[in-house]
């Protein structure tokens, strides 16, 4: 794990510094350094215990008890397959695995690349369009596993 | 300009109401477009149609004669996204941008009806013009989602149009000991799960004495299947937070907090801007509307922990722990949020508040059953042709549910069970469709309402997968605190496992039944105490499904993997050799027997090699693979 640059520092310290006056911030603060850099490692931990007083103990035990936490980062783009009731019965496990073929990493992982990172989510409350899947945001509705290889070929073809 | 007499309220609400009116019945002498803006129909691009519409309504000037509305969510999310006009309440479904430019030149300057674009009656094929018209909404009576899919969720105006902040108006002009009452005497009970009467709730915080007690709305919806929170959230998130405030000033709370799932961001934005409005206006803050009743409005994210749905958990959460649960006793209604007296309750029961306050008790109770008063909305999902969001109210039966409201099974197949409750629930079969539903009669029947999930499931689902499937769920979202959940649904989700990967034997089902009852009688909280639920229920009804896994090492639906066998039919296959050309571990080699009429002879699968990805299956033209 590289060294945390100062800039970097700062901004920790800062966002911890925006919930000053909340009672039990924790949560609010890990989101918000969760949503900036797409994880916190022990070493973020590290500076906002040094800030708020929480123990390292206590952060590294919220961190890893919440699924959108993470202690290690992210691919570029994520994908979320719900894997809620209404998904799963219209073939959402399909969709994952072709998924996971292609990209050769299972849920939970990241490309070698850095580019994708394949999620399985609890119900996503989109059962009306099922089965659906979503990347860094975006919906798509009604997938179906023909469909699978042609949306990475579109964010691949974005890098290249 | 902030109100600070009911007076002041009176005349913005008679003004706001006029409105609304005007731009429904046209006399504001405007046609107005309504587009949803659920995140449903968002995902189907409704906020590009809603641009198109913009730019082509100022192209050809028509800016003063029409006017482009956003609004909640209309429930129908199959047939998204809509698009309505009124006054004459046209609704076109399916729309897409191509169809702007259409909809525009016919209806909105020639005055005709885009014919293609009605909703077409699945039983009849009969093209429907209005909403009110179609058999989906027809049974339906809107309590909880009233407003949404009619009034901008983002626009506090249209929300006063349609009765906001009548009922905290009445709420502060009685005693606060009188409002429990009022809710009391609706028989309104928590829409989250477990049914919990309301203003029993709401009375035990009011009978504790504290400097400072909390309102918290529970909008960690987290039942796979289940979207009523989010769609109301969405659609009209005035109403969420005025319920807040009745609880508040019922119970004696300063302070509110609304606990909601990260991965549900228009919700969130919408809240705080319906927040914002709200304080602007002065009907959030301090001495509200000149009363002596002050409130704030919090909003904390979610992290994405299905067990926070549970009031103790949550709790936790908001206080910046980990969720997990509390033992109970103490009830949070006496020591709660940071150990202060707390009423927590479902988004769509504070939904329910207003309405009660405004129309009273006797209106909301003269819907539903005995013990079952009002609406519930339920999420119909799965295999049903009408997937989408129905309030209905109480004592609707099963059969109405799925026959009338969700147009039957796609493609005429037969009904095997309705799953209510998600993961805490069971399934419902075939003999159950004509029990009406309320929240005693489903757990009489062995399922429950939950949060109003209904996952319909037809011939092609297995039901030991699906247990299967829950199972992994709950294991995976078990916090790990108490033994009995922790370990229970880990050594439960194993042995469904080998049954569905053929390894198991006729012992497992005791053993399922054993682990079934010591983990519900000795978790900690619902999220255990419900888990055997799904394997009870399955158990019970489809005991035969089971049985063929372990005995007849076959799985009847064709799901499960393990147990699967894929077969070419020798005498309908044309031996074109496509399959064998898509078959990823060259499984498929040609036959030497050529079926009579065919020129070519069939191939054949190797078991043996055989994947079972579906290739074949996918590939074939003749419908001469088969797997079971």
């Amino acid at each position: 794990m590289a060294k945390i640059n100062e800039a970097a520092m700062k901004k920790i310290n800062d966002i911890c510094d925006r919930y000053i006056n909340e009672k039990t911030p924790l949560m609010m603060i890990l989101s918000d350094i969760q949503k900036e850099y797409g994880y916190i490692p022990i070493e973020v931990q590290e500076i906002v215990s040094e800030r708020t007083g929480i123990s390292v103990a206590e952060i590294y035990g919220v961190v890893t008890f919440y699924s959108f936490f993470s202690l290690k980062p992210k691919g570029k783009y994520i994908i979320g397959c719900c894997l809620g009731t209404a998904c799963y019965v219209k073939g959402a496990q399909q969709i994952i695995d072709k998924f996971s073929e292609i990209l050769k990493v299972g849920p939970g992982e990241t490309t070698e690349d850095g580019l994708f990172t394949i999620d399985a989510l609890r119900c996503i409350g989109a059962c009306g369009i099922a089965p659906a899947v979503t990347i860094n945001g975006t919906v798509y509705p009604k997938m179906t596993v023909d469909q699978v290889a042609g949306v990475i070929e579109q964010y691949r073809s974005m890098e290249a | 300009m902030a109100i600070k007499t009911n007076t002041e309220l009176d005349a913005r609400i008679q003004e706001c109401t006029a409105c609304l009116q005007s731009k429904i019945d046209g006399s504001n002498g405007k046609r107005a477009v309504v587009l949803c803006g659920g995140t449903g129909c968002l995902s189907s691009h409704s906020d590009e149609i809603r641009e198109k519409f913009e730019t082509i309504i100022k192209a050809k000037g028509l800016e003063d004669k029409v006017t482009v509305n956003q609004v909640g969510c209309f429930g129908f999310c199959s047939q998204g996204p809509f698009v309505k006009i009124f006054p004459e309440d046209t609704l076109y479904r399916l729309v897409k941008t191509e169809d702007v430019e259409e909809i525009v030149e016919t209806d909105l300057i020639k005055g005709e009806v885009v014919e293609r674009l009605l909703y077409v009656e699945p039983s009849s094929g009969a093209k429907v013009q209005k909403q009110e018209d179609i058999n989906f909404y027809k049974k339906q009576k809107r309590i909880a989602l009233h407003g949404c899919g009619l009034i901008n969720p983002e626009d506090i105006n249209e929300a006063m149009g349609a009765g906001a902040f009548q009922g905290i108006k009445r709420a502060l002009s009685m005693d606060p000991k009188d409002v429990i009452d009022e809710v009391l005497a609706s028989g309104l009970r928590g829409r989250g799960g477990a049914g919990f009467p309301t203003g029993r709730k709401w009375s035990f915080a009011y009978a504790n004495a504290a400097d400072q007690k909390y309102v918290v709305c529970n909008g960690d919806e987290g039942d796979p299947g289940a979207f009523m929170d989010r769609s109301i959230l969405e659609g009209n998130p005035f109403a969420v937070i005025e319920g807040m405030m009745i609880a508040g000033y019922a119970i004696g709370a300063s302070e509110g907090y609304f606990y909601v799932r990260a991965e549900y961001p228009i919700a969130v934005r919408r809240l705080r801007i319906a927040i914002d409005q709200m304080k602007e206006l002065g009907i959030l803050g301090k001495n509200i509307m000149g009363s002596n009743f002050s409130f704030e409005a919090n909003i904390r994210l979610g992290a994405g922990a299905f067990v926070c749905g549970e009031e103790t958990a949550l709790l936790n959460s908001i206080e910046g722990q980990r969720g997990m649960p509390r033992p109970r006793p103490p009830f949070p209604a006496v020591k709660g949020l940071w150990q202060k007296p707390t009423v927590v309750n479902n988004v769509e029961t504070l939904a329910c508040v207003p309405y009660i306050l405004r129309e009273g008790a006797a209106d909301f109770a003269s819907v539903g059953t005995e013990k079952s008063k009002g609406t519930k909305v339920f999420a119909l999902g799965g295999k049903v042709n009408n997937v989408g969001l129905v309030e209905v109210p109480m004592g609707t039966t099963l059969r109405e549910l799925v026959y009338d409201i969700g147009g039957g099974i796609p493609g005429n197949k037969e009904f095997k069970a309705i799953q209510t409750g998600g993961p805490s629930g069971g399934c419902l079969t075939k003999e159950f469709l004509d029990e009406p539903i309320d929240f005693d009669n489903l757990v009489a029947k062995g399922s429950m309402m939950g949060s109003g999930g209904a996952i319909v499931m037809d011939e092609d689902n297995c039901m030991v997968n699906i247990a299967k499937f829950y199972m992994e769920f709950i294991c995976d979202e078990s916090c790990g605190k108490c033994s009995p959940c922790r370990i229970g649904t880990k050594r439960m989700l194993e042995i469904l496992t080998r049954i569905t990967d053929g390894k198991g034997t006729m012992q497992d089902l005791d053993e399922l039944e054993q682990l079934s009852n010591a983990v519900k009688n000795n978790s900690l909280c619902a999220l255990g105490q419900t888990s055997s639920n799904p394997i009870v229920s399955t158990l019970t009804h489809f005991r035969d499904e089971y049985i063929a896994h372990i005995v007849d090492k076959r799985c009847p639906a064709g799901v499960c993997k393990h147990l699967m066998r894929y077969k070419i039919e020798p005498d309908s296959c044309w031996g074109c050799g496509l399959c064998a050309r898509q078959c990823p571990v060259n499984a498929i080699t040609v036959t030497d027997y050529t079926a009579p009429g065919k020129k070519k002879p069939a191939m054949s699968i190797d078991a043996q090699k055989c994947i079972k990805c579906g290739m074949c299956i996918a590939s074939c033209r003749f419908n001469a693979i088969t797997k079971a």
